[in-house]
């Protein structure tokens, strides 16, 4: 798929020769698709970049993508691409933005002319396609590790863990409790314990939707691990039809208490440290 | 097979991965609730289909599962097939075992998923894998 030394050389001569029309032109495409969303300086220094690697690995020699004589430009397309991803971009216009660069070429090799003209053109044209297809791979993947990271600030932000009286701390539990989230819950859970120096902590269950075999096994493991380090644990928002699943699966939470609700969790907590609770007060009128 | 008449297509989703398991549920749970399934049994059938799956994720190497409604002139329910080309099941009296694993679990998916639902067929050979189906019918 590499162009060969010769064919390379005359690339980097038709563009670095007109290096202030083929900006311009590349620019003016890519502006157009864009549509005003990226600042026309902005636009002009991206592609300035890639034109500059573009001429700059062609004056080496063959232009092969995979190899290492073209690591300059490789690494142009992933800023480029990497860029387009951040800025919220598609796929399509960040791909875009280097088959342009087919349309300028194809008024150059014409008015170039010469007997090569042709084959020139189809060859340069397999090197941008080879280029774009790069670029898109490259957004592609940076997308993923953005979601991937937003994922993981999701997962944080929704496993929190609160101080909910002197002394207790509470982790409410929302949706599915898969592995990784467990894993976050769990070392929250122990970071915060060893943070407030809580001998209580209530782990509330209202928000998660079925509980298996998998979600009990986790929640077990967090009551152990909260143990070995001097505090009780009570699992609180146990609503009737998971109770009854728990049940049926065979689960058994041995001697961990249960409660139906957060307030009777705290109330129980409080109540083991003698503290009297407005339910247990005689009512007094004044 | 267990009596009852299909209705409409069955809607069909791999298991190949933690997030698929989680589709699983969320497909069973929307077909529990469309054949009006009481609140206590929508979340049993569908801790059983999150047991089962999670099953043919682990030890099946990951297969199909198909969600249906079924209608047998009384009552309504939902019907779930799982299938895995796996390494079948060798012991299925072990296996049903509360508490058996071989997988570090709490050893009662099987079991406890059998008795989360009205019916439930297992078939698993070392050549064709394991094939569970479980129905569970409205009140
Ligand atoms: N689809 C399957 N293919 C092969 N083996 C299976 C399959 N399903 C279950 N098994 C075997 O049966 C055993 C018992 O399964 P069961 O679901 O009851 O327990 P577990 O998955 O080990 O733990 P738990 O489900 O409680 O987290 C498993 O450990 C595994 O050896
Ligand atoms: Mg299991």
């Amino acid at each position: 798929m590499a162009l060969s030394a010769e064919e390379s050389g005359r690339l980097a001569a038709l563009l670095g020769g007109h290096a202030e029309r083929v900006t311009q032109r590349w620019t003016e495409i890519v502006a157009g698709s864009l549509r005003g969303r990226l600042s026309q300086a902005e636009l002009r220094r991206q592609v300035q970049d890639l034109h500059s690697a573009i001429v700059a690995t062609g004056e080496h020699g063959a232009i092969d993508l995979s190899a290492e004589s073209a690591a300059e430009l490789r690494a142009a397309l992933s800023d480029l691409s990497r860029g387009r991803a951040r800025q919220g971009f598609s796929a399509t216009e960040t791909a875009i933005s280097v088959f342009a660069l087919k349309d300028v070429l194809a008024g150059l090799v014409e008015e170039a002319g010469g007997d090569n003209a042709l084959r020139d053109y189809i060859a340069f044209s397999r090197l941008i396609d080879e280029m774009g297809l790069f670029t898109f791979e490259s957004f592609v993947r940076t997308r993923e590790s953005l979601i991937a990271d937003q994922a993981e600030q999701l997962l944080e932000l929704s496993t929190p863990v609160v101080k909910l009286w002197e002394g207790v701390v509470a982790v409410p539990l929302v949706g599915t409790l898969d592995s990784a989230r467990a894993q976050v819950v769990m070392e929250r859970l122990l970071q915060t314990l060893v943070d407030t120096g809580s001998p209580y902590a209530i782990i509330d269950i209202t928000g998660v939707p079925a509980v298996d075999t998998q979600v009990a096994q986790h929640i077990l493991k967090t009551v152990v691990a909260a143990r070995l380090m001097g505090a009780d644990c009570i699992i609180s928002g146990i609503r009737p039809q998971i109770a009854q699943t728990i049940v049926a699966l065979g689960i058994e939470f041995g001697d961990i208490a249960t409660k139906a609700s957060l307030a009777d969790a705290l109330r129980h907590v409080l109540r083991l440290n003698g503290v009297e609770t407005a339910r247990r007060q005689p009512r007094r009128d004044v | 097979m267990t009596a009852g008449i299909d209705l409409g297509h069955p809607q069909a989703q791999a298991i190949r991965s933690d997030e698929d398991v989680v589709r699983v549920r969320q497909l069973v749970r929307g077909v529990a609730v469309a054949v009006k399934l009481s609140l206590v049994d929508q979340t049993k059938v569908v801790t059983a289909a999150s047991e089962l799956a999670r099953n043919t994720l682990v030890y099946g190497g990951g297969g199909t599962v198909e969600v249906a409604t079924v209608d047998n002139g009384r009552r309504r329910g939902v019907r779930i097939v799982f299938a895995d080309s796996g390494p079948g099941i060798p012991d299925l009296d072990l296996a049903f075992t509360d508490g058996y694993t071989t997988g570090g679990g709490l050893g009662l998916g099987l079991s406890g998923a059998r008795r989360l639902v009205d019916e439930f067929e297992i078939e698993t050979s070392p050549e064709t894998g394991t094939r569970i189906t479980v129905t569970k019918w409205s009140r």
